[in-house]
């Protein structure tokens, strides 16, 4: 498994110009103030502030065309270093590098790049507006990497599959310890429960029906407990099968306070058989029943809100999340893990369905992304103890059609239903934010800590 | 026979990014990388700062030895390639042993280009071109009082820089109306002129060596105005040409180097060609040009092991571009691009004497063709891109002129970013 790295992203539209970062990066780097030093470079442009600055590419010209030996990318940090004492000034690599990232120090001469401040760069922290951030998700997938996959090779999701991501990232966490309960929908359509007397999964994995799911992992687990043994008992289940005809097991085992994961992957709709409207699927959306004609303009219902129903169940533990902040949702996940021992825990990740939704295959991510950027979808985490808390609250939120016009089943919408959706976004948000206590000072936000680094919790 | 299905014979820029290319695409293929030097991979490039002391030569290896154990590369030392024979894929070397590939990479560099003068045979002379080379210059340089250059391209301009500071009396003897040529106008060639003049070295342009013979100090050396030399150190650094000596009888097309087309790739299958070694396409003419710097060396050697291992990432190359970098007396001077003035091309030029600072951009239809500075710094790397890319730059020029790092960086954020 390759190695992923941390890296500084820069978003233009926050930045305002006020240069506290080339000052941190001189002062850190230099010891004085001189910004012209520094190895962060924001530059008015008539489009905007722009950056100059070392991206630590993955294939780095700098470092093929140094003929001193003097650069190399560290397979471990991913940064590439300057050795200052094989370096002959030749500066032959400003001109291998395509992104002004290496420059001569006006000082002395002598190149200089970033070096990402081993790890705490302190042009981010200088930041005031959030403009820089140093992006460590990659930590994540570099301690993934080394767990075992649940699933096996070959499972036959659509090509930028969301769910398959998500189902993998979330059982090689969950571990062997296991038992997989997966009603009808895209998880066992894609071949995880297996066929001809074969599982998709290394753990034990069974096919409920839509109805009984909950119902069905409930005994498996009591049973198991009885005679001593200690499993995750994990559900994931489409938004149809929790929403619709899986809600009365759903809402009963949670009821009862039952030990159980319970994952809901909500691609708003039943996207196995054929694009069909769940009560998930949002007002105004395209689906197999409810088309686009003369009459017909989507669907004309708002969708549940299931999470906020099964916070009303006082469940142990309950967050929604999405693929695209991913320390945040493997932070929720550790938590939901954990409260599964003890009680019922209720995760629902949006999940963005490329084939359903109708956008690119490469814009999954995007497109998970501007829903919580457009609060469109919120990330909010609850428990007994602490009550209801936004773990990444979006407070200048983009309008909801950049969000809309990313896919092809909002394409037919008119002003009336965009206004309709935009004061549906504003109404969720106000009535999330009413039952949003502050944060608890006990607790920090959710947040994924290398498993090493975790107690047990038992 | 042994026998690799990638056999890449060199050990510089062109050969070390044609295997990192090669293991992106494929970790496992059978690789052996052939090279005519004893030591680990170094650039011909460090080797001015060896020959200064400014680099150690223990310290410029561009790759360790568990570079290769660890991507699984057979690295051979001390051998030659001597003969080709593609007809029967295998290649014959210097040992006498006989090695088969399925696939071929020829980036064999060059060797320096000794002038035919007239008695060059009779008298002592050093090249730089090899590590040996480089040490056996510095060793002679450290006692040298009177030493004379031959050739003010960048290997003989860097040498006399060393030499003038190690205190010898130096000579440097250009055919051409002025220095680095290559790189650089009269304007810029000036100063660069007048920093050695003001150290003491001598230039002498346009001369031209008719005779070399020995002397009582070590060489006479009799110039074509009648004027005779006499110096214990002789350097000859009148250009590089590549060996194919082992083309021979093999029917791979070469001209000054060995042609090659946009994927690297020779007239004969399962042969490749890259780096000083090869003559590709230019970015700027129709003609295949012999492009011999090293960021094209480097782009050519990538371009040339992705399109063996049959990566379908390969892009095909856009043309030579030449760039190069110097830096004189504590000064530096950037080149990017081609500095002559075709009909319906046009040249801005900011001099600032004091300073001793000077820019000469030149633009032909909008687009930039290159950019020139001495002491005057800008990103040659996006300059670059400016001019592969065809981006018209021409409501930028005096911006550019002004202000070249910041106008070519806006640019960059733009374009590419």
């Amino acid at each position: 498994m390759g190695h992923t790295y941390a890296t500084i992203a820069f978003d233009v539209a926050k930045c305002d110009g006020c240069m506290k970062c080339m000052s941190a990066c001189a002062s850190a780097k230099t010891g004085m103030d001189d910004i012209a030093r520094a190895r962060i470079q924001v530059m008015p442009t008539a489009f905007g502030f722009e950056l100059a600055m070392c991206r630590q590419c993955g294939d780095p010209k700098c470092v093929a065309v140094c003929p001193a030996g003097a650069l190399a990318k560290n397979a471990e940090s991913g940064v590439i270093a300057w050795d200052g004492a094989k370096c002959v000034d030749c500066l032959l690599c400003t001109v291998g590098c395509a992104y002004a990232g290496i420059a001569p120090d006006p000082a002395d001469g002598r190149v200089t790049k970033c070096d990402m401040c081993d790890g705490a760069p302190s042009c981010v922290s200088a930041c005031p507006t959030g403009a820089l951030r140093h992006i460590t998700s990659a930590n994540i997938y570099n301690e993934v990497g080394g767990w075992e996959d649940m699933f096996t090779p070959g499972l036959a999701g659509c090509q930028g599959c969301n769910t398959e991501l998500l189902m993998r990232h979330t059982m090689r966490r969950v571990g062997p310890d296991a038992v997989l309960a997966t009603p009808p929908g895209c998880v066992p359509g894609m071949g995880s429960v297996g066929y001809n007397g074969l599982t998709g999964t290394k753990v034990p994995v069974f096919h409920p029906l839509l109805t009984n799911t909950a119902a069905m992992l409930a005994g498996v687990k009591r049973q198991l407990k009885r005679k001593g043994r200690e499993v995750t008992a994990i559900a994931i289940a489409g938004d149809g099968g929790a929403s619709d005809v899986g809600f009365q097991s759903l809402s009963g085992a949670a009821e009862r306070g039952e030990e159980l994961l319970f994952m809901v992957v909500d691609n708003e709709g039943y996207m196995n058989t054929g694009m069909q409207r769940s009560s998930c699927t949002p007002y105004g959306a395209w689906t197999s029943t409810t088309p686009v004609g003369r009459e017909s303009k989507g669907k004309t219902q708002d969708a549940k809100n299931l999470p906020l129903l099964m916070v009303n169940h006082r469940c142990a533990y309950v967050a929604t999340a999405s693929t695209a902040f991913m320390e945040d949702l493997y932070g929720k996940l550790d938590k939901a893990i954990a409260a599964s021992k003890h009680g019922f825990a209720y995760l629902h990740v949006y999940s963005p369905c490329t084939t359903g939704w109708r956008f690119p295959t490469d814009q999954n991510m995007e497109v998970a992304r501007k829903a919580v950027e457009t609060n469109f979808v919120m990330l909010w985490e609850f428990n007994p103890r602490d009550g209801l808390h936004f773990t990444h609250p979006v407070d200048a939120p983009l309008p909801v059609t950049e969000y809309l016009k990313a896919m092809g089943r909002f394409r037919h919408l008119d002003e009336a239903q965009i206004r309709h959706i935009q004061a549906k976004v504003e109404e969720n948000r106000a009535i999330i934010e009413q039952l949003a206590t502050k944060r608890p000072q006990l607790e920090p936000q959710a947040q994924h800590r290398p498993i090493a680094e975790q107690t047990t919790t038992q | 026979m042994v026998h690799a299905q990638y056999l890449v014979v060199g050990s510089s820029h062109a050969a070390l990014e044609a295997v990192s290319a090669i293991r992106m695409h494929d970790p496992e293929g059978s690789l052996a990388l052939v090279t005519r030097d004893s030591r680990l991979p170094y650039s011909p490039t460090v080797l001015p700062y060896v020959v200064s002391g400014r680099s150690a030569p223990d310290n410029v290896f561009l790759r360790a030895t568990d570079y290769f154990v660890g991507q699984r590369v057979a690295y051979m030392a001390d051998r030659a390639l001597t003969r080709l024979h593609p007809e029967r894929n295998a290649a014959t070397l210097s040992d006498g042993a006989e090695i088969a590939y399925d696939k071929l990479l020829l980036a064999t560099g060059a060797s320096p280009a000794i002038p035919p003068i007239p008695g060059i045979e009779q008298v002592p002379y050093h090249v730089l071109r090899t590590l040996d080379d480089a040490l056996k210059l510095k060793a002679a340089v450290a006692a040298s009082r009177r030493a004379i250059v031959l050739g003010g391209g960048l290997v003989g301009m860097h040498a006399a820089e060393n030499l003038v500071k190690g205190g010898a009396d130096v000579t440097i003897v250009e055919m051409q109306p002025q220095v680095l040529g290559a790189y650089f106008d009269r304007v810029a060639a000036g100063f660069i002129e007048r920093a050695f003049a003001e150290s003491g070295a001598r230039i002498l342009t346009g001369r031209r060596v008719v005779r070399l013979s020995p002397g009582a100090a070590g060489v006479m050396v009799h110039l074509d105005d009648g004027q005779t030399l006499e110096a214990d150190l002789l350097l000859t650094a009148t250009g590089v040409k590549p060996d194919m000596g082992y083309l021979a009888g093999s029917r791979v097309a070469h001209d000054a180097g060995i042609l090659v087309d946009d994927y690297m790739c020779t007239n004969v299958a399962n042969v490749w060609a890259a780096g000083d070694c090869a003559q590709a396409r230019d970015f700027f003419g129709e003609r295949p040009v012999m492009n011999a710097i090293l960021p094209d060396a480097a782009e050519q050697g990538r371009i040339a092991g992705m399109a063996m291992a049959g990566d379908p990432g390969v892009k095909a190359y856009a043309g030579g571009v030449p760039l190069n970098t110097y830096n004189f007396f504590g000064r530096h001077a950037i080149a990017v691009g081609v500095g002559v003035t075709p009909a319906g091309s046009e040249e801005r030029v900011r001099h600032d004497e004091a300073r001793g600072s000077y820019l000469r951009v030149v633009v032909r239809e909008g687009r930039l063709q290159g950019i020139f500075g001495v002491n005057e710094f800008f990103d040659g790397g996006v300059m670059r891109q400016l001019i592969l890319r065809r981006v018209d730059i021409s409501a930028a020029l005096d911006r550019l002129l002004a202000d070249p790092l910041t106008t070519g960086r806006e640019f960059m954020s733009r374009l590419w970013r």
